[in-house]
């Protein structure tokens, strides 16, 4: 009873509804994506997208419950061999896993798909949290700053090898949580850089840009006081940049996979092919835009409800949203996530254990990457990766992901006040 | 813990980045209005309803031209996919290489908007094939209709139904055509073109992105039905025609069958001709180029494009206007010594009637030189100028000289000589009656089409007027034909006079040259010619109306190089007046007389 009363007196209620708001939402627009106005099905049909979704939510209220009752402690005791199991499935599932699209990263049980790396996430949230906090931990010491990147390393690389380079990406949220504790902001502007010049790249022919990068660096040698360790520094910085355009090129042209190639250049250049590798980004830009300012209305959505827009209830659940919902829609949808993800960090400041906060840190970072990158794809800012957008997209594993990765935090939090008595 | 900024780092790179995406959504979902557009460009499909042709029905309803439905394989090559090239190819009767060209011209045409693939597929072929349309994505039907007969004549007057060509799609000014529209190119399909057509509708259709059609467009707010064309009933008695036509067969030449009552033409024949059915349809232009190149030219419409000199039919005419002008009168006998010119006819005494009968070239000479010497002046060649005038002004209140204007496009109007035609020949002042005294008995420059022959022979019967000949009588439930063939033409001569021509007429067929067109009980009055030719053997030529009071029918008939009107055209004239007066033709011999078709000896 003192338990229950704790969960409901101390649960974060504001995360909850922000938690259903978002759930119920992804609900409704699954059902917009594969209504078919000719067969009439309701919402509830269990043939339907909408009607499995609604299986998951309700298994996933089942999850909460479990995540609830379990001692808070359990979590932070149990992070290592949590993470150990979620490897040792994503090792199975490249040996028993079933290929679904090319990537090999589902378990089927009975008639129900899992994918273990959607629980990667929180397993490995856990685990960086838990070795964080251990006594005497600092970002600065090489040999902490690379068992944490160890950590967080090692399942991208498994999901890498069984073809799910998208999810893999996610990890690289794991930057933010790192930041938050103190990784030296160098690291991250030098990362920028390559991102900046990775783009660069692919925008501009390799020779405009390594003359650009000649010119700009002769000018500033010209520019600035004649020392021969300045010049050096230059020349040296001119060469490292010079080298990573290089390998850049080298690494989409020869190491991508054609199709990731051409997402690539979709996102450069949609127009360039729209029938080709243009066309999901072209025709999800058209199904937003075409929504206006108030949208075309719940199940009028044309481009959804007819094709043309690829993964509608899944990747491409945006497009629902936009289409028929409009900028309204889409904006309120936006204005949920970042409350969400303000009021996770607020729930990971409020910790008083280093483990609880740099769980809530990777939680919120998790989270943003999904959003950022889900939605950025369908309005084109992004090349199209396939993740989902969290507690929206239809998807079992992927509910059920974030809804323990959220509410483990809820646990958490309901019990910070418990630490000190430890 | 670190510095506490970061914590604020991090919520502003959220916040931003949702600020970021509001923004871009703003600008997607509301400032650029391409979108839209395109949203209903990927679903929309226009599929246009083409709109039933008006059917064409004979004067006893009936049908001379129906459409028959067809179909036109469309390709929308995005969704486009064979998987069986082979099967798909047997279906459609094309081969791959065929099939290849096709899909390339398709593409080259437009990825997303429908062209058509394969054009005219019948009703049977297609049945084959939409079995099996499923299996086809990207490929649809679109219904369409031909033009379709149920007999085999009167293909000249009909007319044929053809894609619009580039020149006449520039030329447009209804907006109402689209490249690959079909449109009447001759005979009445041309001619009433506008009423025939009717009005194409549009359906919009969404589809989705494999091309299957899921449901109208707004509720079909922006459809619009197709109407179709206005239904013609023809003057033509088809049972007439076909018979007349039957008569003709192996014949070159032309015959045409007049209502003198109202005008309207009840048989049009034009020999050679061909099955209309030949220009319908996918082998168009293959059977119209075998057409074209035919010697014997069957696509010349002879009845109204053939003209030539009326020889001795013209007789009857030329004693109307000598009666009129007062330089005979109906008892006046003229000696004939047969001196003045070469004549069938013996030397003797003649009055007007049995100078008909007899077919007397001396007498038409002297009530010719009569008619345009009548002393108006002491100069004969300006008296000569001054009678020719006159004499031409009866001729084209005839209705010759010009088109008549029946509802048949490309009609001839023939040539009745007047002073400007002999100014320009010999020069003004220098011709007189001797110059041109052929005309006399219809040779040399006169020339008269087969339908003014008929119509000149209608204005007789009806003792002193025509109505314009038509061949439509019925524009759809307006119940009358176009308002210009309601109006009764005068040709200005005194119905007295067409007494005395008329019974001589009349004795042609009982007793003189026209006995073969001869109809037991009736009383028909006719008139022969032969048309010189100077290139080979004369033409044969004959007038003729029934019955001789309160005349049902008239007729001309104009056979080439088939000798003496008396034989071929007369003959041919008498059977179809047989014909369409008692509904069966009793002269069985004369009927196996014109189809043995030995008519010179």
């Amino acid at each position: 009873m003192r338990q229950q009363n704790i969960i409901v007196n101390k649960i974060d209620w504001l995360t909850v509804i922000l938690y259903i708001a978002l759930v119920f939402l992804g609900w409704l627009n699954i059902y917009a994506a594969v209504y078919d106005e000719e067969l009439h099905k309701s919402i509830f049909d269990l043939s339907l997208n909408s009607g499995k979704q609604l299986i998951w939510i309700v298994s996933s209220i089942l999850i909460i419950i479990v995540i609830m009752s379990v001692d808070f402690r359990f979590y932070d005791s149990f992070a290592y061999i949590i993470y150990g199991f979620v490897m040792f499935l994503l090792l199975l599932v490249l040996v028993e896993g079933t290929k679904v699209a090319g990537s090999t990263s589902w378990f089927s049980i009975g008639g129900l798909r899992v994918q273990p790396s959607e629980f990667a996430k929180f397993a490995t949230a856990l685990a960086v949290a838990k070795y964080m906090s251990k006594v005497g931990y600092k970002l600065t010491k090489p040999k902490d700053l690379f068992i944490t990147g160890m950590i967080i390393l090692i399942p991208p690389l498994l999901i890498i090898i069984q073809g799910d380079t998208g999810t893999a990406l996610v990890f690289g949220a794991f930057v933010i949580v790192l930041y938050r504790e103190g990784l030296n902001p160098a690291i991250i502007i030098i990362g920028l850089i390559a991102i900046a010049l990775f783009v660069l790249t692919l925008i501009f022919e390799q020779q405009t840009l390594m003359i650009a990068i000649g010119v700009a660096g002769t000018m500033l040698i010209l520019i600035g006081k004649k020392k021969w360790k300045r010049i050096l520094t230059i020349v040296a910085g001119m060469l490292i940049v010079l080298s990573v355009v290089w390998s850049v090129d080298y690494f989409v042209n020869n190491l991508l996979k054609p199709h990731q190639q051409n997402r690539i250049k979709a996102l450069i250049n949609p127009d360039a092919d729209p029938l080709g590798y243009g066309w999901n980004v072209t025709q999800s830009k058209i199904a937003i835009g075409s929504g206006g300012l108030w949208g075309k209305g719940y199940l009028q959505g044309t481009q959804t409800k007819f094709d043309f827009v690829p993964e509608q209830s899944t990747d491409f659940i945006f497009c629902t949203l936009g289409e028929e919902q409009g900028w309204i829609g889409t904006s309120a949808v936006i204005i949920l996530f970042v409350l969400l993800l303000i009021r996770i960090t607020m729930l990971a400041e409020r910790q008083k254990e280093t483990f609880a906060r740099v769980y809530g840190y990777s939680v919120a970072s998790i989270i943003f990457l999904h959003f950022m990158v889900n939605i950025g794809m369908t309005i084109g800012l992004f090349p199209v990766i396939g993740i989902p957008l969290p507690l929206f997209s239809y998807g079992g594993s992927s509910l059920w992901g974030f809804t323990i990765l959220i509410f483990i935090l809820l646990k958490i939090d309901a019990h910070r006040m418990q630490v000190l008595l430890r | 813990m670190v510095d506490d900024n970061r914590k604020y780092v991090i919520r502003f790179v959220f916040i931003l980045v949702g600020l970021i995406y509001s923004l871009k959504l703003f600008q997607l979902q509301y400032l650029d209005d391409t979108y839209g557009p395109a949203a209903e460009d990927n679903i929309l499909r226009r599929i246009r309803e083409y709109a039933y042709r008006g059917i064409i029905y004979d004067r006893n309803n009936n049908i001379l031209v129906h459409n028959d439905p067809v179909f036109d394989i469309m390709v929308v090559p995005k969704e486009a996919y064979v998987e069986d090239t082979m099967l798909f190819c047997d279906l459609l009767g094309i081969t791959k290489e065929d099939f290849i060209k096709r899909m390339e011209e398709a593409r080259e045409y437009d990825m997303f908007q429908p062209s058509v693939f394969l054009k005219m597929l019948s009703k049977t072929d297609f049945a084959r094939f939409e079995d099996h349309l499923i299996d086809f994505p990207g490929f649809y039907p679109q219904a369409r209709s031909l033009r379709g007969y149920d007999h085999n004549s009167l293909a000249n007057t009909l007319g044929y139904v053809g894609e619009i060509s580039k020149r006449m799609l520039e030329k447009d000014t209804t907006g109402d055509y689209k490249q690959g529209d079909y449109i009447g190119i001759s005979g009445i399909e041309r001619e009433y073109e506008i009423e025939l057509k009717g009005k194409n509708g549009v359906k919009y259709k969404m589809v989705n992105v494999r091309g299957v059609v899921k449901g109208s467009f707004k509720d079909g707010k922006r459809d619009t039905l197709s109407v179709p064309g206005k239904n013609l009933k023809t003057t033509i008695d088809l049972e007439l025609q076909e018979y007349g036509e039957w008569l003709m067969e192996g014949l070159a030449g032309a015959a045409v069958a007049i209502e003198p009552a109202t005008g309207e033409v009840l048989s049009i024949v034009t020999s050679p001709s061909y099955d209309p059915a030949l220009l319908s349809g996918r082998l168009f232009s293959k059977n119209f180029a075998v057409l074209a190149e035919d010697t014997l030219k069957p696509l010349f419409h002879r009845a109204i494009m053939s003209v030539y000199p009326p020889g001795s039919t013209f007789k009857p005419l030329q004693a109307l206007i000598g009666l009129q002008e007062g330089v005979i009168s109906p008892h006046e006998q003229i000696y004939c010594s047969g001196a003045l010119v070469g004549d069938h006819a013996p030397p003797g005494y003649y009055d007007v009637k049995k100078a008909i009968q007899k077919s007397s070239n001396n007498y038409f000479y002297i009530v010719f030189r009569r008619i345009i010497n009548q002393g108006l002046s002491d100069n004969t060649f300006i008296d000569s100028r001054l009678g020719l005038e006159k004499w031409s002004e009866y001729l084209y209140k005839f209705g010759l000289g010009h088109p008549l204007g029946i509802d048949v496009p490309n009609e001839k109007g023939g040539q009745i000589p007047n002073p400007d035609l002999y100014n320009r020949m010999y020069g003004e002042n220098r011709w007189k009656w001797s110059t041109i005294n052929s005309i006399s008995i219809g040779q040399g420059e006169i020339l008269i089409s087969p339908l003014q022959m008929a119509n000149y022979v209608a204005a007789i019967a009806n003792r002193g007027y025509f109505y314009t000949p038509h061949v439509v009588k019925e524009i759809s439930d307006a119940g009358k034909p176009r308002e210009r063939y309601l109006k009764k033409h005068f040709v200005g001569i005194d119905s007295v006079h067409f007494r005395t021509v008329i019974d001589a007429m009349e004795m042609v067929v009982e007793g003189g040259t026209g006995f073969r067109a001869a109809i037991p009980g009736i009383a028909v009055c006719g008139k022969t010619g032969t048309s010189q030719n100077p290139h080979g053997e004369d033409h044969s030529v004959f007038i003729a109306f029934a019955p001789k009071d309160n005349p049902k029918i008239a007729v001309s008939v104009y056979v080439q190089n088939a000798g003496q009107g008396a034989r071929a055209a007369a003959s041919i004239a008498g059977l179809m007046m047989e014909k369409y007066l008692t509904g069966e033709v009793k002269k069985i011999w004369i009927e196996q007389y014109v189809k043995a078709g030995h008519f010179i000896y």
